[in-house]
């Protein structure tokens, strides 16, 4: 593994192996002393084309506990606002002394782009390109699920025959194409819901079920199920008429929360939740809800993908 | 596909050998120690594991008092490497530590073959981020010298001088049971032609 930039292409072993590894990483909060020397003198660049206080301040979190320098590199505020390419940032950075380039891009592809053009010989992380994929939170989501579902004795297990359900904006959502395509990798079956204007063209290519019937599906007791966060900023077209009918038809409201609740079935969501919209207080606040389990486990999976991508590198 | 070189293989510790090293390893912790109190061994993976339960297991039936699940355990060192540039990223196994924790114990660290001290090196700080022992120990199965560091061992099994083109194997049950070339518990030196 060279560089992580979508769960399309990570193979069955990789995934697992991130997966074990950050596992591990998890018994380092437990510690008296919570860092690990591993990654010294190596380089973390944060270059966020996208504001991102949660998935930049994670992986700040994350190379730090490693020991690894953090460099923040704020576009708003750079010369990228004054016209420079991408290629041009990314060599400036390097030239700085970067070993790893963690980017955030509105534009599908970025990360890619980055990566097979020979820019740069830093690794490059995918944190989110446009509406593409977001590979880190898949990895934290399923990190989450497995934990969840095998506890202490999770270190070598898939998430083979486990039932999930996305439901909301699969069409502008990284979080859920990057889910889709991990949680078929490691063995899950995936149903995905909402509104029938915000389902991808193409989704009956994906390695999924679609099934409007929301009801329906959470009475099939699924092991998950995933709410989306209702992105105000990329509703530009008229997707569904008001805030109040989407959350009648694919909210988890209160009322829909009463049928799954006390039962196994987990509630995801990738934060920050709007309560009310996409979730209600009380499916919130109840303990199925993992949203706070993932922010965490996030950290101990960015430290494994940092690990698994620079250790093995020389330093430079 | 390339053969696999000839290499000449000669056992120089049978079973019952490793077996007779690992109770007079057991003996000299508890004479050192003057008794089982405080006392924490802790294998280094992969194969100091099993070394590390084995020898438990001996000083439980000496002494009744030492109780196995509350005094043995495993520390993973992979993160603590300093060859991980060159030796490449691993997945990291489990440190695994009993309840009471490492803060004032008589700690034995116990690993299969003592070479050039780095690994050594890479437990000592792994143990210092989890806690401060009031002893650090170390037993091993085989001292086969060229030390780059400046530490020894405080119970060896056997000191087996070694040229550095050859290499130490260790065949343990526990880890090697399933494999083809496993026939019984053995340490064996390979030359190494390449």
């Amino acid at each position: 593994m060279r560089h992580l930039l979508a769960t399309r292409e990570l193979s069955y072993d990789h995934a697992l192996a991130i997966l074990d590894t950050a596992q591990e990483m998890a018994t380092v909060s437990d510690r008296s002393i919570k860092k690990l020397p591993t990654l010294r003198g190596q380089t973390v660049v944060n270059l966020f084309f996208e504001d991102s206080t949660r998935t930049r301040t994670s992986f700040e979190a994350a190379a730090k506990r490693l020991s690894a320098d953090v460099l923040n590199f704020a576009v708003k505020t750079s010369s990228v606002s004054k016209g420079e390419s991408l290629k041009d940032t990314v060599q400036t950075l390097e030239a700085i002394g970067g070993d790893a380039i963690v980017m955030r891009h509105w534009a599908s592809g970025a990360a890619q782009q980055l990566a097979n053009f020979g820019w740069s010989s830093s690794a490059i992380i995918n944190a989110g390109d446009g509406t593409h994929e977001h590979p880190t939170q898949a990895l934290l989501d399923a990190f989450t699920l497995r934990n969840r579902l095998h506890g202490t004795q999770a270190t070598g297990k898939d998430l083979n025959g486990v039932h999930v359900v996305i439901v909301g904006d699969i069409l502008h959502s990284r979080v859920a194409r990057s889910n889709v395509w991990l949680l078929h990798t490691l063995g899950a079956k995936v149903t995905l819901s909402g509104p029938p204007t915000l389902m991808p063209v193409g989704v009956n290519t994906w390695p999924v079920e679609v099934n409007y019937d929301l009801d329906g599906i959470l009475a099939q007791h699924p092991d998950a199920v995933m709410m989306l966060r209702v992105q105000a900023e990329r509703m530009a077209g008229a997707f569904f008429p008001s805030p109040a009918e989407y959350t009648r038809g694919w909210g988890l409201t209160n009322d829909r929360y009463q049928t799954i609740a006390d039962t196994d079935t987990l509630i995801m969501h990738p934060g920050p939740m709007n309560r009310g919209l996409e979730i209600s207080a009380a499916a919130a606040d109840s303990a199925q809800n993992t949203a706070l389990e993932q922010v965490a486990n996030g950290v101990s999976v960015r430290m494994a993908v940092l690990y698994l991508l620079l250790a093995g590198q020389p330093g430079q | 596909m390339a053969q696999e070189p000839v290499r000449k293989a000669r056992t120089v510790m049978s079973e019952s050998d490793i077996n007779r090293v690992l109770t007079r390893i057991a003996h000299e912790i508890l004479e050192g120690n003057r008794g089982v109190e405080n006392l924490l061994i802790l294998g280094i993976p992969r194969r100091g594991v099993p070394l590390a339960n084995r020898l438990s297991a001996k000083l439980a039936e000496i002494d009744p008092e030492f109780v196995i699940q509350e005094r043995t355990g495993q520390l993973d060192i992979t993160l603590y490497r300093d060859d991980l540039a060159r030796a490449g990223s691993r997945v990291p196994a489990s440190t695994i530590i009993p309840s009471a924790g490492v803060d004032d114990a008589v700690v034995v660290l116990v690993d299969d073959v003592l070479y050039s001290g780095r690994t050594i090196r890479a437990a000592l700080d792994a143990l210092s981020a989890i806690g401060r022992p009031q002893t650090v120990r170390l037993a091993v199965l085989v001292d086969r010298g060229h030390r780059q560091l400046p530490l020894r061992a405080d119970y060896v099994g056997k000191n087996l001088p070694t040229a550095s083109a050859e290499h130490v194997r260790v065949h343990l049950a526990e880890i090697d049971g399933d494999e083809d070339y496993y026939t019984s518990d053995q340490v064996q030196i390979v030359d190494v032609m390449d």
